[in-house]
């Protein structure tokens, strides 16, 4: 089974985010980055799905070259080569997104075969549009089943559940097909000492997009209003304990 | 003309689809133009009887024989028909999963730009909107200028109002659909079989990130929470390490949570994190770290590490009760 996940490069979500001066975008000057947490889960969903049935996993993201580290964080767990759709770091839109990722997955699959199974994240942790993958699939006419967090092969089809309400939805869909998944699908494994090792030494084609004119242009940034409040504090240590008693009972949860 | 298109489960409409219209309603006004209602599938037209209540007076009812469950690329060609049919010039849904998906398939086939999760809207060249990134935390600035626009509003931007009761005219609209736009469909459901209280809907919460330090180092967590009948949570750092399953996260990619207490143990408050606790009544914050940036978004806080301050508590409570 051969394995796409795109991925993208995002701000560490534990990060406080500034903005430049001209609130065009975020300042990266003093951030740690990752890949975003849904498709963290991707990769490790891929690389178990490989271990079972064999295949090979491919890693894609459009970024800086620099998200290249993003590409190695994925090879170093088992993913065995990288695609670097390169940009200048402006903001890309969903559309020119999907589109520049759709073309790269044609041309790759004139060259090495066609993918079984494309993967996304269900939204980024950052722009958080919900249409990336959605987009890919429709761009190559494929069927896409969004915010799974379980999947399994059964009989040839793809076994996916989606979170409804107080349940679970089922979705089962023959491949090749794109699906976007969402954390706690896994509990991503961490790179092995080995495995980074191995990684440097995995390939990564860099692709130059086509940049399409953008449909959804980002004006500006800005943080909500502030909501910061005058933190009451109720002592230090075990000894605060007689006031939080206080607290509880004035909330009436005791 | 606007079509706000809600989401029901046969019965009753989504409370976000309420949110929806009244949001649309108030738009349209402010646009001068129409605001009508879209159902899709079967038994939607008894669904559709809570509608009169919000100021609309014409819903178009899809139907069609295959449209007994839920496909999302199915309701994607079927509302493109009637935006078509009905030359509308905005279509919107509530951003829940469902009206993400479905939006970003019609986005899609119509090569149109979505904005997803609005918060803003005003009247402009185009629509000028503001939209959520990082789950709230950071706002966009965009513009929607085509002619045909379309976009989800983000959940609880409003309260879903009543207006005046209006008789309400249903049309129905039969849309011509293939056996491709069928290749996604619900096949099934599952009932979560956990009963009782969850991370959702708990009046108390108590949660537990890196300062927990191990699995183990939740038990006076639990305890806590089990005195004072709450449900415990993690940040993404105590899901990460395997300390809590992932349905326990509270945060941007877990779960969102409204208690009337939430107690944040050993949790630095990570934007991560404040996304998924913000609609907590009162937070109160036991932090060894008095610079932690969970204590200016907290109303009470004890300095002090949790396991001297929680098993105190405990026992503390133990006496009073």
């Amino acid at each position: 089974m051969n394995i796409l996940v795109c991925v993208k490069r995002v701000p560490d979500p534990g990060t406080k985010i500034e903005l430049t001066a001209d609130s065009r975008a975020v300042d990266t000057s003093k951030l740690g980055f990752t890949i975003s947490p849904h498709e963290e889960c991707a990769v490790e969903e891929a690389v178990q799905m490989i271990e079972e049935h064999g295949g090979e996993g491919t890693v894609l993201t459009l970024g800086l070259p620099e998200s290249d580290a993003q590409l190695r964080d994925a090879l170093a767990v088992g993913m065995e080569r990288g695609i670097l759709i390169e940009t200048d770091g402006s903001d890309w839109d969903p559309g020119q997104t999907a589109k520049a990722i759709a073309a790269a997955i044609e041309e790759d699959q004139t060259r090495h075969g066609p993918f079984d199974l494309l993967m996304f994240g269900n939204e980024s942790a950052d722009s958080g549009g919900f249409q990336v993958g959605i987009r890919v699939a429709n761009a190559l006419d494929l069927p896409c089943i969004t915010g799974v967090k379980s999947m399994e092969m059964e009989d040839g089809q793809l076994v996916c559940k989606r979170e409804y309400g107080d349940g679970w939805e089922v979705y089962k869909i023959p491949l090749p097909a794109v699906v976007t998944v969402k954390e706690g699908l896994n509990l991503p494994r961490h790179p092995s000492l080995r495995g980074t090792m191995k990684a440097k030494k995995k390939k990564i084609e860099f692709v130059q997009p086509e940049k399409v004119s953008a449909q959804l242009v980002m004006n500006r940034l800005r943080h909500p209003a502030e909501t910061s409040k005058e933190v009451e504090i109720l002592g230090e240590g075990a000894a605060a304990a007689p006031k939080v008693i206080e607290l509880l009972r004035k909330l009436e949860v005791l | 003309m606007i079509l706000g298109i809600i989401e029901h489960d046969g019965v009753q409409l989504d409370p976000y689809g309420l949110q929806m219209l009244t949001f649309a309603r108030d738009l349209s006004a402010r646009l001068n133009t129409s605001l009508e209602a879209v159902l899709i599938g079967k038994s939607a037209e008894s669904s559709g009887e809570q509608i009169k209540n919000f100021g609309i007076s014409k819903v178009h009812l899809i139907q069609h024989e295959r449209l007994e469950h839920y496909a999302p690329e199915a309701w994607a060609e079927s509302v493109i028909q009637l935006l078509a049919d009905k030359k509308a010039d905005l279509a919107v849904a509530a951003g829940t999963e469902r009206g993400n998906e479905l939006m970003a398939h019609i986005a899609a086939k119509l090569d149109l730009p979505l904005a997803s999760n609005c918060s803003e809207i005003s009247h402009g060249d185009g629509l000028e909107i503001t939209r959520l990134r990082w789950g709230g935390s950071l706002l966009e600035e965009t513009s929607l200028r085509d002619n045909v626009k379309l976009l989800t509003l983000a959940l609880n931007i409003v309260e879903a109002q009543e207006s005046s009761a209006n008789p309400v005219d249903f049309e129905a609209f039969t849309p011509t659909l293939e056996d491709k736009d069928f290749r996604v469909q619900l096949s099934g459901r599952e009932e979560n079989t956990a009963e009782g209280v969850t991370l959702k809907t708990a009046s108390l919460v108590v949660g537990g990130g890196r300062g927990v330090g191990s699995a183990e180092g939740f038990k006076v967590l639990e305890e806590l929470a089990e005195c004072l009948g709450g449900v415990v949570g993690g940040s993404r750092v105590a899901t990460n390490n395997g300390w809590r399953p992932h349905t326990q996260q509270v945060g941007l990619t877990g779960n969102r949570i409204s208690p009337k207490l939430y107690i944040a143990c050993g949790i630095s408050g990570a934007i991560q994190h404040l996304v998924g606790c913000k609609a907590a009544k009162n937070i109160l914050v036991i932090n060894v770290d008095r610079e932690a940036p969970f204590f200016s978004k907290a109303d009470y806080g004890v300095l002090g590490d949790l396991h001297e301050v929680v098993p105190a508590l405990i026992s503390e409570i133990k006496k009073v009760q």
